[in-house]
């Protein structure tokens, strides 16, 4: 287990620093640089800029400078926004966090149940249904369902409510109500995954020898399904929650943007548009280390929670 | 002494009479010889159907699979004609008549159908440009993708061993990272455009199609047919492009249409937040991106490239589910 674990952390450790050098050399490749934004500026104060920020140095110079203020928690200072790269992310993950987590929530809970439910009635016209709104889960991209959602459930209920009422904020991030729609409409993709994953997964297990045996010794159906099923089913699932993570986590981006929900995306497009190197590094890396720990917790997970990953990978 | 029964004709052979007596003793010569069957003796009952045709009858037969390929036709040939054939062009403005509604028919005589944008451009011929646009980013996206995929995962596969070994820990690498970050970084540094878009989503796509194919090919490096060529001295890049590829074209096929979504969805993300085509061409993402600006008063200007976008991926999700299933004989009965 302990190998495991070195050789799991060995990795992360490995894709977080290819991702910074790809980070810097991408940065370091576009086009423009930050001081040339149609402002007229003599030589000598463009050098005195370039000092500042270090840009004169050379480039493998630059990157060990990089990689070991990343390592200190430092990514330097938005040109943009004159302030530290971090102290914009602190302010702004949060929102991106907790609309996430909710998100995710909702997806696991839901995608769960639903998957569970079709696989009971398996061919019957409930399972028709629920694959159904799944596969339709799939196929509407999350800010399109974030529009809809903003359309018809808020602006249109809040219209008939009458002036001054309002059920759900149309949009914004101050109160409960202001998260409940965001989260729905980003959760519709991964619910839809988790519960054609957990679909097959329970017919798999349904099929079990031991499932038979609990039949036979006369158990409800309830609780051969939600203690004894369930548990093994749930594999599977849990494999695919750290890439869910990340489509979640990146998806956030775009509702983010239909709701004005002050979250890290709109950051991110500013950096870029705005050829603002620091701030595009410092969120690309601090999203690409969080999605790597993430996805390494739940690995991890996985060994505790099914014993049969640890002692294959023990034999290996 | 003839025997009562000819064992001859098999169709004559009454079954309430084949109660044998113990005792009697039948001798060889007691039997002639009569030569084969007359007529029917190497009929073959069924038509012999092969692999890919029996896939595409099994899928002939499926209504909901006509439908969709029905519909898929239908944008794709609408993509590719209606921007030829229509009156305006997709850039041009109508400023008498801007934010029109569908079915709108201008007093100067212009119909819009699904009315204009806030720069009086007609919406109609937007929604199949971008169709246009939108559909081959995602084939193209896809196609390279496919092949990168084929070449990696084959040789990463059939050679195996160390280099295996290196090629898929760079993979896992590559995993590692959630791929619309890289893409977004790519599309910083390059210039805003179709091809841009190809390439960001060819660098990091290949993965997936990459792993499916090592699997397939360490499965079938083991079966004789192979062991075979390889004593007959056939080269690898034989083995792998004659023997081995065509084996598992039907796995390719499944995940190039499940794949089509996802190139398409990842084009309207790109767009919706603002690194798509550039302006005036439109995708279907761009034009969801326009959309949502006006969304409250002209809902429509939004609606209509999400259905084009939703309609699209829902048919290939569904067609490639369908696929899946033509392509495996053992749910094919």
């Amino acid at each position: 287990m302990l190998k495991y674990v070195m050789k799991r952390l060995g990795y992360a450790f490995l894709t977080i620093l290819v991702l910074i050098i790809i980070t810097f050399f991408m940065i370091h490749a576009a086009p423009g640089d930050p001081f040339s934004n149609g402002k007229a500026m003599s030589e000598a104060t463009k050098l005195a800029l370039q000092e500042q920020y270090g840009l004169n140095k050379s480039v493998p110079e630059q990157l060990l400078i990089y990689i070991g203020n990343i390592f200190q928690g430092n990514l330097g200072i938005s040109t943009k926004y004159a302030r530290p790269v971090t102290k914009i992310i602190a302010d702004s993950f949060p929102a991106s966090f907790d609309l996430g987590i909710r998100a995710l929530f909702i997806a696991v809970v839901g995608g769960i149940f639903i998957g569970t439910y079709a696989a009971v009635r398996r061919g019957k016209k409930a399972d028709s249904a629920a694959m159904a709104v799944a596969v339709i889960g799939v196929s509407i991209p999350s800010f399109i369902v974030a529009a809809l959602l903003q359309y018809f459930v808020a602006l249109k209920i809040n219209q008939l409510l009458g002036p001054g009422k309002q059920l759900f904020p149309i949009s914004g991030w101050t109160s409960e109500m202001h998260k409940i729609l965001p989260a729905i409409a980003l959760s519709l993709g991964p619910l839809a995954t988790i519960s054609r994953l957990m679909r097959t997964s329970m017919l798999d297990v349904l099929h079990a020898d031991y499932i038979k045996t609990a039949k036979a010794k006369g158990l409800s159906e309830r609780m051969i399904i939600w203690k004894h099923a369930l548990r093994n089913a749930l594999m599977p699932v849990i494999t695919v929650l750290g890439p869910i993570t990340a489509t979640v986590l990146t998806g956030a981006f775009v509702v983010e943007q239909v709701f004005s929900i002050p979250g890290m995306g709109k950051y991110f497009v500013i950096g870029i548009t705005e050829n603002d190197y620091l701030l595009t590094a410092g969120t690309t890396v601090f999203y690409g280390v969080f999605l790597v720990l993430s996805t390494l917790i739940v690995d991890l997970l996985y060994g505790v929670i099914d014993p049969r990953v640890k002692i294959s990978k023990a034999k290996e | 002494m003839i025997p009562k029964k000819k064992p001859n004709v098999m169709s004559k052979i009454n079954h309430n009479e084949t109660v044998y007596d113990c005792d009697c003793e039948v001798s060889a010569d007691e039997f002639t010889h009569i030569g084969p069957m007359k007529n029917g003796g190497e009929h073959i009952a069924r038509r012999s159907v092969g692999y890919f045709q029996g896939a595409v009858e099994y899928l002939m037969r499926d209504k909901l699979a006509l439908i969709l390929i029905l519909i898929l036709l239908f944008i794709v040939l609408g993509s590719v004609f209606i921007p030829m054939l229509s009156s305006y062009s997709f850039r041009e403005q109508h400023l008498e008549h801007v934010n029109a509604g569908m079915f709108y028919t201008a007093p100067d005589g212009h119909h819009h159908l699904f009315g204009t944008d806030s720069l009086g451009r007609d919406l109609f011929v937007r929604i199949w440009e971008g169709g246009r646009i939108s559909l081959s980013i995602a084939f193209a996206a896809v196609l390279i993708n496919c092949l990168i995929g084929i070449l990696y995962g084959g040789i990463s596969g059939y050679f195996g061993g160390r280099l295996d070994n290196i090629l898929m820990r760079v993979i896992d690498i590559i995993n590692g990272i959630p791929y619309l970050l890289i893409i977004i970084l790519l599309m910083t540094i390059m210039k805003r455009g179709i091809a841009t878009i190809i390439i960001a989503y060819a660098a990091v796509g290949w993965c997936g199609m990459a792993r499916l194919v090592r699997g397939q090919i360490l499965q079938l490096k083991e079966q004789e047919f192979v062991i075979c060529a390889q004593t007959m001295g056939a080269s690898a890049s034989r083995i792998l492009l004659k023997h081995m590829i065509p084996n598992i074209l039907s796995l390719i096929i499944v995940n190039l249409t499940l794949a089509i979504p996802g190139a398409i969805f990842t084009e309207a993300y790109l767009s919706f937040i603002g690194l798509g085509v550039p302006i005036p061409m439109a995708s279907w993402g761009t034009l969801a991106n326009d959309g949502i600006v006006n969304f409250q008063r002209y809902a429509f200007q939004l609606l209509l490239p999400a259905f084009f976008i939703s309609i699209t991926m829902l048919s290939f999700n569904l067609l490639g589910d369908k696929l899946r299933d033509a392509f495996d004989p053992k749910l094919r009965r």
